[in-house]
């Protein structure tokens, strides 16, 4: 399979007898000032999805979480996200940011990060009680990081900060999990343990749309993937990707075929971990 | 122990302690947000912008805590909005407010005629003048900040830290963006009586600023501001009664000399800590 038609609604052939989709855009068209992101999506993730969003810097990877997540209107089209405006059930969605987009010197414990997962939830008054506290231990434990609970998050590893923003999702018990760069940057053991846990939370029947750089991973690790490049390029199981033609049409110049082997040029800093590296050189989150 | 109870005996610098106390808390407890979110140019501009507010109510004779109010209010709201907005650069978008407004300020000062007594307090605050009503003021406006922040604490810290996915999650970002803007605005107008317009911005930035070097937590790093913002009140204020010096400047003085003291010798940036951790870098003081 691959790009879908415009005329087709429903990418995936077994949509049709799954229950309501988690997301559904149509014709959507967002962008930023004058710069279009993204160009007529459509396209469905059905509940219980491990997607992975795979395309080039600038392809709208990230701003295609963003107009799910509800944190930007896009210009033209609709979006449905659990069957609402997006934002509308805000409490049942946890998105995670890149990992450049916060401060990591801010002074907050492992702790005090995975319990702002339980804020939305409390609601204006309430403070954090016993069993906000049993979900955040639960959730640390999740990504095995209880131990880590009063530490500084400056002090962390990239894969420690990776786990402790998955936790902080996990701690927010929702529904759909909108994950921009999860296993990015991290080493392999991390990104294995990462995704064996996304894996049990959507065999529970949730949902989990995360952007990727990592091609091999997204094929080997996930169920279904998403190529994008301002427009939708292919979207169907996560073995597609590795399809040269698909590759070529959603990377063009950046790919380079050496020996029956593809490489993607793209992005040659992300794979390894250097630690003791504070900032990673992605390009930087867009915030307005 | 006389040097310490003497001054006491005066209504005016109990008054004075009063005031100087309750604003330290007040700029610390904002200063925390206002340090980390990185607003301290913010916090100048609006403490400019609340002159021309000042002298407007001195020539129209009405309180100066209104008119302060409104200007400063009226111009943090005014950032805020251009700012979203979007098109110009938020440093771009306040210089010209804080030029504009301070500028408007001292024009109009200038058409009062034979009036030259009240600028230096004004620029430079004059604590011991505070009456009575002032304070009565002084502690309602503060009150209701520090009753907002209380409510708002835990929303705050997470659209701090983390908008993306504070807004993602229903958190009202934007609208906690006004509401906070607006308290430091209100935080400000309480504070110009004792320090001037132009060491305001020290009172909010100084003591949040100095506890980030020391602590790893918020709510450590807001208590320690408020130690570090109301103990350097009374410090300041003794030191200016004994040596008859201006007391705003005495305290920020004693502000900016207990910060040298927490970079020199505090955990995270001190000259004495060694660089134990690779990953650990040097922490962002907004100042």
């Amino acid at each position: 399979m691959t790009a879908a038609p415009p005329t087709a609604t429903h990418p995936e052939p077994d949509a049709a007898r799954l229950p309501a989709p988690a997301i559904r855009l149509s014709g959507v068209t967002a962008g930023y000032g004058e710069r279009v992101a993204l160009e007529a999506v459509d396209m469905e993730v059905a509940t219980g999805s491990l997607l992975a969003v795979v395309g080039p810097n600038g392809a709208g990877k990230s701003t295609l979480l963003k107009v799910m997540a509800g944190l930007l209107q896009p210009w033209w089209g609709e979006v449905e996200t659990l069957g609402a405006r997006p934002g509308r059930l805000a409490k049942r969605v946890a998105y995670v940011p890149q990992a450049e987009a916060v401060d990591w010197d801010f002074p907050v414990t492992v702790g005090d990060v995975v319990m702002m997962g339980r804020y939305p939830a409390l609601g204006r008054f309430r403070r954090p009680g016993p069993a906000d506290l049993r979900a955040v231990l639960d959730a640390l434990g999740q990504v095995d990081m209880v131990e880590h609970r009063g530490t500084q998050i400056g002090r962390l590893s990239g894969g420690q900060r990776r786990r402790v923003f998955l936790a902080r999702a996990l701690a927010a018990e929702p529904e759909l999990f909108l994950m921009d760069e999860p296993v990015t940057a991290i080493d392999a053991t991390t990104q294995e343990e990462l995704m064996d846990l996304l894996e049990t939370v959507a065999s529970g029947g949730r949902t989990v749309i995360a952007t990727t750089h990592d091609l091999a991973c997204a094929a080997a690790r996930f169920q279904t993937v998403l190529a994008v490049n301002r427009r939708v390029i292919a979207h169907g199981p996560a073995s597609l990707i590795l399809d040269p033609r698909l590759l070529a049409e959603t990377y063009g110049g950046h790919l380079l075929t050496l020996g029956g082997q593809t490489v993607v040029l793209d992005d040659a800093h992300h794979h390894e971990e250097r630690p003791g590296q504070m900032h990673y050189h992605e390009e930087a989150p867009r915030r307005r | 122990m006389d040097a310490l109870m003497e001054p006491l005996g005066f209504a005016f610098f109990v008054r004075a302690m009063i005031a100087s106390v309750l604003v330290g808390v007040v700029c610390a407890v904002v200063g925390s947000y206002v340090v980390l979110k990185g607003l301290a140019f913010i916090g100048d501009a609006i403490s400019h912008a609340a002159f021309p507010g000042i002298v407007a109510a001195f020539i129209l004779g009405g309180s100066f805590y209104v008119g302060a109010g409104i200007a400063a209010v009226g111009t943090s709201l005014a950032i805020t909005w251009v700012s979203r907005r979007g098109g110009l650069r938020l440093d771009t978008t306040i210089g010209v407010l804080f030029a504009g407004t301070f500028a408007l300020g001292i024009f109009l000062y200038s058409t009062i005629e034979g009036y030259v007594g009240d600028l230096f307090h004004l620029l430079f605050g004059y604590i011991l003048g505070i009456s009575p009503e002032d304070l009565v003021a002084l502690t309602l406006l503060g009150g209701t900040v520090l009753l907002v922040v209380a409510v708002l604490w835990k929303e705050l810290l997470y659209a701090t830290f983390d908008p993306l996915a504070a807004a993602a999650s229903g958190i009202p970002v934007a609208r906690l963006e006004y509401v906070f803007i607006a308290l430091v605005a209100v935080t400000i107008v309480v504070s110009l009586q004792a320090v001037g317009i132009v060491l305001v911005v020290a009172m909010l930035v100084t003591p949040a600023a100095t506890a980030q070097l020391v602590t790893n937590r918020f709510s450590r790093m807001m208590l320690v501001a408020v130690l570090v913002g109301s103990g350097s009140a009374v410090v300041g204020l003794y030191l200016s009664f004994w040596f008859d010096v201006a007391s705003g400047a005495t305290i920020v003085l004693v502000q900016t000399g207990l910060f040298a003291a927490a970079l020199l010798l505090g955990p995270k940036s001190g000259l004495l800590a060694r660089r134990r951790t690779a990953g650990s870098s040097a922490p962002r003081a907004a100042v």
